[in-house]
């Protein structure tokens, strides 16, 4: 199409564009919207990568004595596989929907720093690109290459020099650092934009719960992260110029490692999940058709949670033989951080209580991620009971426990994310009928391997193990687990087939398909790069109700 | 339809903090979350080292060093006074100071270094003094020296004219981030220097 003067319209030029050209445009970007989507995809990308790692784990653990993967690949599939999948799958995608959707909902047109923001994507891209360099870096192609086997955590002294020759933990240590400062940045990002361009007449008590869980996620990725990036300073130190850090020899400590790394690494599930509680809290009224019970509370839950993160790490550490009092303390503190959780189990349930609920999609998720997250949230109450937590750590009753957390907490309402966001992204429904295979297929895979896994643990199989003897009682069990494997990779075939179908194919989803009450609903879908033609004016908590209803705005009732 | 009801008054004012401020405080933030590791770690293995030099046989208390240092927070504060005056005389003058004195801080440090090894033979790797108190102080004079490049790029910039009185919201944010190189050395000179 062209003008009356013949010139070519902006959006035909758009269309006639070149591939590199859009590449260009998109690896240059510093556009929220756009950079959350890079996120977001090579998120799920690096969650392809590392699901595959673990279908090869139970592959290997599905009948006893089985030798499909040597001892070597086998430790480093499992620790690839935990450390992609906290740092390069489950925050990036979450700082993905952060960036996507925190200018949105507050009425701003981008991030704070929009240049730092595109360099904390890039540097988390390369940062995972370096770590899975490992596999083919080092001594070259020799199947397995130089891939990390130290498991997530890096305990010392597996990681000194004697015991982790050659480079392979240097890639653990770069890749997670490069990493981390791109998620240090993207978190000053946050809190600065949450802070400072907020559009007028939102307060920070009419913030949607988003931008508030969001917000208190950026101050413990700053007060968190840094501290690993700390410890792995001291690691690196200790591997290249022989200091003592942890170097039980020269007097150093293996246990310090463990503080540090826990320091990190508790506040860190509380970084996953609350970007995941996130969601749910907005999801839930929408298809509840009622405000959020209790926001104050809610609020209040959060910051909390962030406040109590801080001061539970040494449960990772009961086994190690901390004394009587440090362990009674994480006891009560792990116990303490429970309360302000169920306050918001009891929130969202209140939110559904006399609504009319709307099984869609999103709500779907975000119900299944109810019930298996208080299943989590009860085995973590029971390990936070130091002679329970003697007998079982390190068996896969934790690793039950944990998968519980990060699969039912945080995976499904990643779910439930894309399946309410994606029309606002896209301009495209997802196919509620593919949803629907891909939800139930998936719920009943995830709990036939992870409900199972509680058993083994219970009976005493230990986590880390390539191989076990039969005639344990282990065996059964471990195939079940195995076969559960299976339908949950159907169900994420579901999942990116309805992506790709639904790009193409979907149904217009129009402005507001939810008809839901918080600002991005009140542009176009997808957004135009300016977000909002004129900056908008709130006045309540659900400012797009009281532009739907001028009768009876909220305004008045807060 | 009855006739919509009175929107309440829009906010008369509408104020928020400026992210440049927010941005250097939680950078802040981030960098006290790290530096609290090594000050953790030096505190911890304090009197552990298996071998010596010992830190009270070796350490001196910097008293030079640290007066240098924080009266170079007395002199960046007065010469972001003397900008928002408008005296950008003064302001170079008090800025070069501010320089000079982190300037003597890192020489002082230098030479501090020299006598350990040198003399004392203390390194990274020689034991657990030495492998706490390079890397806490290192990381330390490693701030002071970014700090000390943005010092003299913004110097440039206001005697070249291409900065000035208009920036000097942004200088101020700077000048936080030489006070908290200023702040944490209190803490490292406490935890290095005198709980020996």
């Amino acid at each position: 199409m062209t003008a009356i003067d013949g010139s070519v319209l902006p959006a035909e030029a758009a269309a006639r564009t070149s591939f590199w050209i859009r590449a260009h445009e998109w690896a240059t970007t510093v556009d929220h919207k756009r950079l959350g989507l890079l996120y977001i995809s090579s998120g799920l990308v690096f969650f392809l990568i590392a699901g595959l790692e673990a279908s090869a784990i139970r592959a290997q653990l599905a009948f006893a004595n089985n030798d499909l993967i040597g001892p070597n690949t086998f430790n480093r599939l499992m620790t690839v596989h935990g450390t992609t999948m906290v740092f390069f799958v489950g925050m990036p995608i979450f700082f993905g929907f952060g960036n996507y959707l925190i200018p949105l909902m507050i009425g701003a047109r981008d991030l704070a720093f929009p240049r730092l923001n595109a360099f904390g994507y890039w540097l988390f891209l390369f940062g995972g690109l370096l770590f899975y360099f490992s596999w083919i870096g080092g001594d070259g192609l020799y199947g397995t290459g130089t891939a990390p086997d130290v498991g997530w955590f890096a305990y010392s002294p597996l990681t000194s020099p004697a015991f982790s020759p050659g480079n392979s933990t240097d890639y653990w240590i770069l890749g997670i650092m490069v990493a981390g400062f791109g998620s240090t940045a993207t978190a000053l990002n946050f809190v600065a934009t949450i802070l400072c361009m907020r559009c007028p007449g939102m307060t920070l008590g009419k913030m949607p719960l988003f931008v508030w869980m969001m917000l208190v996620n950026g101050f413990l990725v700053l007060v968190a992260l840094t501290p690993l990036t700390a410890a792995q300073v001291m690691l690196l130190f200790d591997r290249f110029l022989d200091s003592h850090f942890f170097d039980t020899q020269a007097g150093g400590s293996a246990v310090l490692w463990q503080h540090f790394f826990w320091v990190f690494g508790h506040p860190e599930v509380y970084i996953l999940i609350l970007p995941a509680f996130a969601v749910a809290s907005e999801v839930t009224p929408v298809f509840s058709r009622k405000p959020i019970f209790g926001y104050e509370i809610m609020v209040a839950a959060t910051t909390g949670i962030g406040f109590i993160s801080l001061g539970v790490w040494a449960h990772h550490m009961f086994t190690v033989g901390l004394s009587g009092p440090v362990n009674t303390f994480f006891t009560a503190s792990t116990m303490a951080i429970a309360v302000p959780t169920g306050i918001k189990i009891f929130n969202w349930l209140g939110t559904m209580w006399g609504g009319r609920i709307r099984l869609r999609m999103p709500m779907l998720w975000v119900c299944a991620f109810l019930f298996e997250f208080v299943i989590a949230g009860l085995t973590g109450v029971m390990l936070a009971v130091v002679p329970f937590d003697w007998q079982l750590s390190d068996s896969y009753f934790v690793v039950a426990h944990f998968h519980f957390v990060l699969i039912g907490g945080l995976l499904y309402n990643i779910f439930a994310g894309i399946y309410y966001w994606f029309p606002k992204a896209t301009g495209k429904m997802l196919s509620e009928r593919l949803g629907r295979w891909h939800f139930w297929v998936f719920v009943a895979g995830f709990n036939v391997t992870f409900g199972t896994m509680h058993f083994q643990g219970l009976l005493g199989m230990p986590r880390r193990i390539y191989t076990y003897d039969p005639g344990r009682g282990w065996d059964l069990l471990n195939l079940i687990t195995s076969l559960g494997v299976i339908l949950q990779a159907i169900g994420i075939l579901f999942f990116l087939v309805n992506v790709l179908w639904s790009l193409r194919r979907g149904e217009d989803a129009g402005q507001d398909p939810w008809d839901a009450w918080t600002l991005e609903w009140s542009t176009t879908s997808p957004p135009p790069a300016y977000n909002f033609e004129k900056i908008p004016v709130v006045q309540s908590r659900r400012p797009l109700w009281d532009l739907k209803h001028p009768n009876d705005p909220d305004w008045r009732y807060e | 339809m009855t006739t919509a009801s009175a929107t309440p008054p829009a906010p008369a004012e509408w104020t928020l903090p400026s992210r440049g401020r927010v941005g250097m405080a939680c950078l802040i933030l981030t960098e006290s979350a790290f530096f609290a590791i090594f000050i953790a770690a030096h505190l911890f293995y304090i009197g552990k080292s298996l071998n010596p030099p010992y830190a009270r046989d070796v350490l001196e208390l910097p008293v030079l060093n640290t007066i240098c240092l924080l009266s170079s927070s007395i002199t960046i504060t007065l010469a972001l006074r003397a900008l928002r005056r408008g005296a950008v005389g003064t302001f170079s003058w008090l800025w070069l100071a501010t320089i000079l004195l982190g300037l003597e801080f890192l020489i002082g440090t230098g030479l501090e270094w020299y006598g350990l090894i040198y003399r004392d033979g203390l390194t990274i790797d020689t034991n657990l003094l030495g492998t706490t108190f390079y890397s806490l102080v290192g990381f330390h004079a490693a701030h002071v020296t970014l700090g000390l490049l943005m010092l003299s790029g913004t110097l440039l910039f206001v005697v070249l004219g291409w900065a000035g009185e208009r920036d000097v919201e942004r200088i101020d944010v700077l000048s936080w981030y030489w006070h908290f190189v200023d702040a944490i050395w209190v803490v490292v000179l406490t935890v290095v220097y005198v709980i020996v």
